[in-house]
């Protein structure tokens, strides 16, 4: 068993004849800062899928956090995803009827195993005074700022104490400067929670920020 | 399980613009059949429990609706015509209480009805403050009558004139109010009850004035030992008092005092059957029973409310369709809400869960809305019968 944050091995996964992707092997060490850089529809978003759980790869191994999760059953695989993956979005997909609080809780409604009232309002209260979200939990997303807006969903993705936080370009709607600031939040919460990041992005200004960096060559195999 | 449920909640609440709309449209598709089916079923209770109170009805040769609806709810009681005399003929052939009714007057838009002490026994009206009218002038007013027009014992009520143009109808009478009957869910409620002279003087059948031997020589304009002719001037009483009551009278044959109907609560199931039967066959009146009478006007109703309830089906189908369409063009909307749902881990029930929830919720609130009409309506309209009148 693996001790890696994640580790992809011989994974391969096809739609339809018109795209395919091969990654001979990968690993994300806990804890460890990956970006993922490559031109559009290498399929990188596609990876971030497969490993999310979301996609089922045709072939390969997919481990995250010791667990396999390319032969989990589907509720098992969401289960597993909602408990212990982050998901941070280019587009934030914040739900436009929620305040950010309830925003920044709603992974609790999706697990089966939640805790208790007062632990979650407890994490969620911490995860918003890490982020500087404390003066902004009663407005909604049309209320927040992009840069508020990022930094709530950087919460969501990270109130449950995920393992491995998956990022897809999620600096790709914000200026430099709120860009290089999301970032930074993402590593400090996540080193708070010792939780991987792998991470997709465009931006290559922000590529000094990670501790190491994936050109995803074409749609073949990974080179690090 | 709740936390579907509890999203649900929560989207509603954040758009509560059109969530009213919809539970709006929903609510008044629901309200409108069941505000008729409501209402029908109190008319129908309301119009059952009096003409079930009322065994047989004697009336002029005619419609048999107006003569019953004219007796039961004194509505236009102009159209039926008995003689006063028919009363004590009748009386003497019909073992059991026959009780007149003369429905043509009325006061202050209300119905102002003519009848004897009897009528209030047979309907057990009690007398909520005040006393019956003994004498002529005196009324005693119905509970909602008396609420609406604020008067109470001692108040005068003024009768209406209703043919404005005719110098031979005289003019309004000013009356006593003498007592004011206890709530009694009924016709009664709303009319005005006065003896039968009041009326007969209201029609112009009876009068008062000075004594003739008295009257100024100037008003005299002719006459013989049998009569005077005297003038215009001299103005008939327009208040019946203690003082001059007994100077009220009639000229004419008493065969031409009117009634409206005579109710009759035979001593028996057979005295009436026999009854019934003999006056029928002979033909000059017809004596009813307002059951079968109403309950033939039910059918008419009923009939209306089976057009309506159709109307409502259609209606409502295409309340849920249009709502149907709204559900599923917002899905479209929310496609992005969902997905980002399906890729942090919730699974498909969710998301059905989460629309299920905001539908039965929207439902819900209809529902609400539409017992709230349904019975403001019902509470509003009060006395159903009163268009009887």
């Amino acid at each position: 068993m693996s001790q890696a944050a994640l580790h992809v091995r011989d994974l391969c996964f096809s739609h339809g004849n018109s795209f395919s992707l091969s990654v001979p092997s990968l690993t994300v060490e806990p804890a460890e800062r990956v970006a993922l850089i490559g031109p559009s529809g290498c399929g990188k978003t596609t990876l971030l899928h497969l490993i999310a759980g979301i996609l089922t790869p045709q072939f390969g191994e997919i481990e995250v956090l010791g667990q396999r999760v390319d032969g989990l059953a589907d509720s098992a695989r969401r289960s597993f995803r909602a408990r212990r993956i982050g998901l941070v979005f280019q587009e934030f997909e914040l739900l436009d009827y929620l305040t950010a609080d309830e925003n920044l809780a709603l992974p609790f409604r999706l697990i089966s195993q939640a805790p208790n009232q007062e632990e979650m309002s407890g994490r969620v209260q911490n995860i918003a005074s890490r982020l500087g979200l404390q003066g902004l939990l009663g407005r909604r997303p049309a209320q927040l700022s992009q840069g508020e807006k990022q930094r709530v969903a950087l919460g969501r993705a990270l109130v449950t104490g995920p393992g491995l936080v998956l990022g897809d370009e999620p600096t790709g709607n914000l200026d430099p400067d709120n860009a290089r600031r999301a970032i930074n939040l993402l590593h400090e919460q996540a080193a708070a929670e010792r939780a991987a990041v792998l991470v997709v992005t465009h931006d290559y200004s922000l590529l000094d920020r990670f501790d190491r960096i994936i050109e995803f060559d074409g749609l073949r195999e990974v080179s690090e | 399980m709740r936390s579907a449920w509890g999203l649900a909640w929560l989207r509603i609440r954040r758009h509560p613009v059109s969530t009213a709309i919809l539970v709006l449209c929903l609510g008044l598709t629901i309200a409108l059949p069941w505000t008729g089916r409501v209402l029908v079923a109190d008319y129908r209770t309301e119009l059952l429990i009096r003409a079930a109170d009322t065994p047989l009805v004697l009336g002029e040769r005619g419609d048999r609706f107006d003569v019953v609806l004219s007796a039961l709810y004194f509505r236009n009681g102009r159209t039926s015509f008995i003689p006063f005399p028919a009363t004590d003929r009748f009386g003497a052939e019909a073992p059991g209480v026959v009780v007149p009714i003369s429905a043509r007057a009325a006061a202050q838009g209300a119905p102002l009805v003519g009848t004897t002490l009897e009528y209030f026994e047979q309907r057990g009206l009690r007398i909520s403050t005040g006393d019956f009218p003994v004498y002529a002038g005196e009324v005693v007013l119905g509970a909602t009558l008396a609420h609406t027009l604020e008067l109470g014992v001692g108040d005068s009520l003024f009768s209406d004139v209703t043919e404005l143009y005719d110098l031979a109808v005289p003019p309004a009478l000013k009356m006593r109010v003498c007592g004011v009957l206890a709530p009694s869910d009924g016709a009664d409620d709303g009319a005005a009850f006065v003896d039968l002279t009041t009326c007969w003087v209201l029609e112009g059948f009876a009068h008062g004035h000075d004594d003739p031997a008295e009257i100024d020589p100037e008003y005299v304009l002719g006459g013989d030992e049998t009569g005077l002719v005297i003038s215009d001037a001299l103005l008939a009483y327009q208040e019946i008092t203690f003082e001059n009551l007994a100077d009220f009278h009639d000229h004419g044959d008493p065969e031409r005092l009117p009634l409206t109907a005579l109710l009759y609560w035979p001593a028996s199931e057979k005295d009436g059957t026999l009854v019934r039967t003999r006056v029928n066959q002979r033909g000059n009146y017809q004596m009813l029973r307002p059951v079968e009478v109403v309950d033939e006007l039910l059918a008419y109703v009923l009939r209306v409310k089976q057009l309506m309830d159709g109307l409502s089906w259609v209606l409502g189908t295409v309340t849920l369709a249009l709502g149907a369409l709204v559900y599923a063009l917002s899905s479209r909307l929310r496609d992005a809400e969902f997905r980002t749902l399906r890729r942090m881990g919730c699974p498909p029930s969710f998301v059905m869960r989460l629309v299920v929830g905001e539908v039965l919720a929207v439902f819900l609130c209809a529902v609400i809305f539409a017992a709230v009409t349904t019975y403001t309506v019902r509470a509003a309209l009060g006395d159903l019968t009163g268009w009887l009148r």
